[in-house]
């Protein structure tokens, strides 16, 4: 049964008809074609298809795309400024190496975002458990956890600056 | 950067592939969609083992948008899948082959093996269909444990192979063990289990496959770690089709491990069907189907003995290993309990003499074949772990016992075919027990066991072989195919690179590394270096990428293609310059006249190549464009220690991995950022192996009871602690690198020291025996099995 979603998506509104069954990820990916939006299990266990819906982190995989019509949709396609500069969690992924095969990656950023909202001066161990829901068979999480803390720090030094002008 | 040119070796360069990972513009298989696109479903087996008395596909093929419904009955002329290496067995006839059907044929072998392929032109269209098709199955008993399977009157798999056998194999010299054993003072004996796998790369395999009428031509896009292999495997073994008009892409592949090595079932069936259907077909396994059907890793039961001298010299090593091989040949599967295994035996001891004997089995399970290490793991936990009950029953201390047994000089020629070119086992013994503080282990685990935890310690010392492989070497061992590698270096008429790979990167981060190779050897910046591979249609040849070979035998062609860069700019640059070619040097992005300040730019010299005004056409071709086939001498020996210390909690048998200290010798690192984070990954996986993982088959109906991440424990963040990772070098003699290889390292020395760690903290609780994986209820079974006795 084929209904009409509503949605913003990276901060462009969307419209569209989709089968009621259609899953938010096989929306982003097959409709929007934002193929950064992974799917590593199907079973909301891996985490590569995390995305925000209206500023929390949730998995894709296990949501119906018109579950969330009416919201806002953020990918890791909307994360970097107009201009291509890489937000400074991007970065910080980057300058670590905290990816390695990137399959699992833009769902870690945008899990490590969410974490660093709720935790903006997260330890380790808080990272560690905050990533629980996410995947990776690369890196051993040893330079995610690195890249975590350097980008909850650039991005904390960031609303510093904007506070004080 | 500034951090190119001369300086560009050894620097921790930021990745060139990062950007569009981390952007979502990375181009993974399932994120190519072609037009007309069509989709396909595997039905899979539900028994572990049946005859197949009839399938019904009329209802399927009536279904709305199915395209196509085929079996192996449709499947006329096409052949089973190869296995890539002939082990001769003891008994000196070749290992029993049992045919590897694409489509299962007759009878089905495991839980999970492909009956049939439904195309259609949605996925849900497909999955429906395959719902529809009715398969008559006379279920029979299934066995999937090795033991199980080499009784008498075991369910039995193929009539190829009786008793379920593939071979029996062995390597060295068995009367002069059974002489030292003989004379020993000491024997330690131990049994262990290595336990079962799945890979679990988190992109899962995925294929596009279609066939253009235009130019009776298929291409391929497949989650491969080795495109050039899939080809040959498919074409000239499997479907018969002429090899040129076959291109195989692997793009941006998400993890391989080993799993995605190997020519599977479903890719296949799938280019088959593509010149029937006239679409092109995508497949993406869900994580259900790869826990099914990825070839899973390790499954060993070893029985191994130790004969020590009253000084603790090792004098022999005898070691009894049945391995599983599933219910199929996998590509590598016969080399990896074998020739990826015995020859490992001598560790990084001077045992004078070591016989290993397997026995390769087969059981109604996914075909076992190469995970990350491959082998080698298997065969340093056979070692550390009997090095590790020695000290303890000799009252010897961990470091001091194998310090006694380390091979010092170099090459040394070990008694299980390998020889080691160079190494130094000391350096990282004693810099990894620098970082794991072992001088204040003591007063750690006093003050645990104040606290009512046991604190442990676990020593690994292990090497591998990697750089995969001589192949006269290989060939003579029993492999069917060459191991070299291929590379070719094209430079662009204004001076910039484009290189063509027949590695394979999935993680590894070769687009930096191997840039980093050429920048330096052309004095140029990495960013004027673009490297290609992963696709048959552009480069030459390769063998692709698996047991750490990319940089010694991958990036040494690419060096091999430098040099005849080189060569040739220098005879151009002597036409330039009006000088004798022997004058003329190549550094830092010039060719110079020794002795002058006389020179050309690399840059005008590639113009000049492919605007050959000024040129001696009358003895050169224009153009600036090399390729390289590498074959390496001999392997290459990555060795180290590493150390583990662990602290259990004896009331929930949660075991914590307080500190992890790793110190490697790879030889020459050009990218130690990349280095450190290979480490990371393997000690990952390994610790993983040891702590968490562990595949599990039902013993009686053979199903697969850990077919999912809420059975399967994956390791994440909260599991796993920082390491401490480092390096010494002793570069390779034999490449011009001087690279070992670095990928597998972490998951080969990482579970043997875990394990002697879990070992050492449960020894006060009388607990002498345990196996992997350590999880809460094994470890806490274990210690309350201890204070019964």
């Amino acid at each position: 049964m084929p209904a009409l979603l509503s949605l913003t998506v990276n901060g462009k509104a969307v419209s569209a008809e989709v089968d009621a069954r259609t899953l938010l990820v096989d929306f982003l990916r097959n409709q929007l074609t934002l193929t950064g939006v992974h799917v590593g299990c199907d079973t909301a266990q891996c985490g590569a298809c995390t995305v925000h819906v209206d500023g929390r982190a949730i998995k894709s995989c296990n949501v119906l795309a018109l579950q969330v019509n009416g919201g806002a949709v953020v990918t890791i396609e909307g994360l970097a400024a107009a201009d291509g500069t890489m937000h400074p969690m991007q970065t910080a992924f980057h300058e670590c190496h905290g990816l390695q095969c990137g399959f699992c990656t833009p769902g870690m950023v945008m899990s490590a975002l969410d974490l660093c909202e709720r935790h903006p001066h997260a330890d380790e161990a808080t990272i560690r458990a905050e990533l629980q829901g996410n995947l990776c068979r690369c890196t051993g999480y040893h330079n995610i956890v690195k890249a975590v803390q350097q980008g909850a720090a650039a991005m904390g030094s960031k609303e510093a600056r904007h506070g004080g002008e | 950067m500034g951090a190119n040119d001369k300086g560009v070796i050894g620097q921790r360069v930021l990745r060139k592939e990062d950007a569009r990972f981390l952007t979502g513009t990375g181009q993974y298989t399932d994120d190519v969609t072609l037009p007309h696109q069509t989709h396909a479903c595997f039905l899979r087996s539900p028994h572990a083992h049946a005859k197949i008395r009839g399938v019904d596909t009329a209802k399927a093929k009536a279904a709305p948008g199915v395209l196509g419904v085929y079996t192996s009955a449709d499947l006329t002329g096409v052949n089973g899948l190869p296995c890539g290496w002939l082990i001769t067995g003891t008994d000196g006839k070749p290992m029993n082959e049992p045919p590897h059907p694409v489509l299962a044929q007759g009878k089905v072998r495991h839980v999970g093996d492909a009956v049939a392929i439904v195309v259609a032109d949605s996925l849900t269209q497909a999955k429906d269909a395959a719902e529809l098709i009715d398969v008559d199955y006379e279920v029979l008993p299934a066995v999937v444990n090795v033991m199980d399977a080499l009784k008498p009157g075991a369910p039995q798999l193929h009539a190829e192979a009786p008793g379920n056998r593939c071979y029996t194999w062995a390597l060295g010299d068995k009367a002069a063990v059974d002489a030292a054993f003989a004379k020993a003072a000491h024997v330690t004996r131990i049994d262990i289990v290595n336990n079962r796998l799945i890979p679990n790369a988190i992109e899962p395999r995925a294929a596009n496959a279609s066939y253009s009428s235009a130019d009776d031509a298929y291409t391929l896009y497949v989650t491969s770690q080795n495109p050039h292999v899939e080809r040959l495997l498919m074409t000239a073994f499997v479907l018969g089709l002429p090899e040129h008009k076959v291109r195989v892409i692997a793009p941006d592949v998400g993890g391989g491990f080993g799993s995605k090595i190997y020519l599977y079932p479903e890719e296949t069936a799938m280019v088959w069907a593509s010149k029937r259907v006239r679409k092109p077909i995508k497949w993406v396994a869900e994580r259900s189907e790869s826990f099914l059907s990825d070839a899973h890793g390790r499954d060993h039961v070893t029985h191994a003995e130790l004969a020590l001298d009253k000084d603790g010299k090792f004098l022999a090593l005898r070691v009894n290993t049945i391995a599983n091989m599933g219910a199929y040949l996998s590509t590598f599967a016969s080399c990896i309990p074998t020739i990826l295994y015995a020859t490992l035996l001598a560790g990084q001891y001077t045992t004078p003499a070591i016989h290993c004997e397997v026995t390769a089995v087969f059981t109604n399970t996914a075909p076992v074949d190469a995970y990350r290490g491959a082998g080698r793991p298997e065969a340093t936990y056979v070692v550390e772990r009997i090095v590790h009950q020695a000290a303890v029953e000799m009252g010897i201390a961990q470091d001091d016992l194998r310090r006694r047994n380390f091979i010092r000089t170099f090459p040394y020629q070990t008694p299980v075919a390998l020889l080691y070119d160079i190494g130094g086992y000391d350096a990282c013994l004693d810099e990894a027990m620098r970082m794991a503080d072992v001088t204040g282990f003591a007063a750690r685990r006093a003050e645990s066991k104040k606290r009512g935890k046991l604190r442990g310690l676990g020593y690994a010392s292990y090497i591998e072989a990697c750089g995969l492989a001589p192949s006269n070497i290989a060939g003579a061992l029993g492999a069917r195919a060459g191991l070299f590698e291929a590379g070719e270096v094209r430079v662009h008429p204004t001076g910039s690179v484009s290189v063509f790979t027949g590695s394979h990167s999935h993680g590894q981060g070769h687009e930096t590394t191997f840039a980093q190779v050429v920048a330096a050897r052309l004095g140029m910046s990495v960013d004027n270096v673009d490297i290609v591979h992963g696709d048959t249609g552009r480069v030459p040849f390769g063998m692709g990428t698996y047991g750490s070979r990319s940089l010694s035998v991958g990036g040494t062609a690419i060096v091999k293609a430098l040099d005849k860069i080189v060569a040739k700019g220098k005879k151009i640059a002597a036409h330039l310059l009006e000088a004798a070619e022997t004058d003329i040097e190549f550094g830092d992005g010039k060719f110079t006249v020794a002795g002058t300040d006389r020179s050309k730019t690399f840059g005008e010299v590639a113009l000049a190549a492919y605007v050959p005004h000024n040129y001696p056409l009358d003895k050169l071709e224009p153009g600036l464009d090399e390729t390289a086939f590498y074959d390496p001498t001999n392997f290459t020996f990555p060795a180290g220690t590493h150390i583990c210390e662990v602290e259990i909690d004896p009331e929930t048998g949660v075991v914590k991995v307080e500190r992890f200290s790793a110190c490697d010798d790879f030889g020459n690192i050009i990218n130690p950022m990349i280095v450190d984070g290979q480490v990371h990954g393997g000690l990952g996986q390994g610790i993983g192996q040891a702590l968490l993982e562990g595949c599990v088959y039902d013993r009686e109906s053979g199903q697969l009871l850990t077919g999912s991440y809420m059975d399967y424990a994956m390791p994440r963040a909260d599991d796993l602690p920082s390491f401490d990772v480092a390096t010494r070098v002793t570069p390779c003699t034999h490449n011009p690198l001087g690279a070992k290889g670095c990928g597998e390292a972490g998951a080969i020395g990482s579970p043997a020291a875990l394990m002697n760690a879990v070992l050492d903290a449960m020894a006060p609780a009388g607990v002498t025996h345990f196996d992997m994986p350590a999880s809460p209820h094994r470890v806490w079974s274990a210690l309350q099995a201890a204070q019964k006795t």
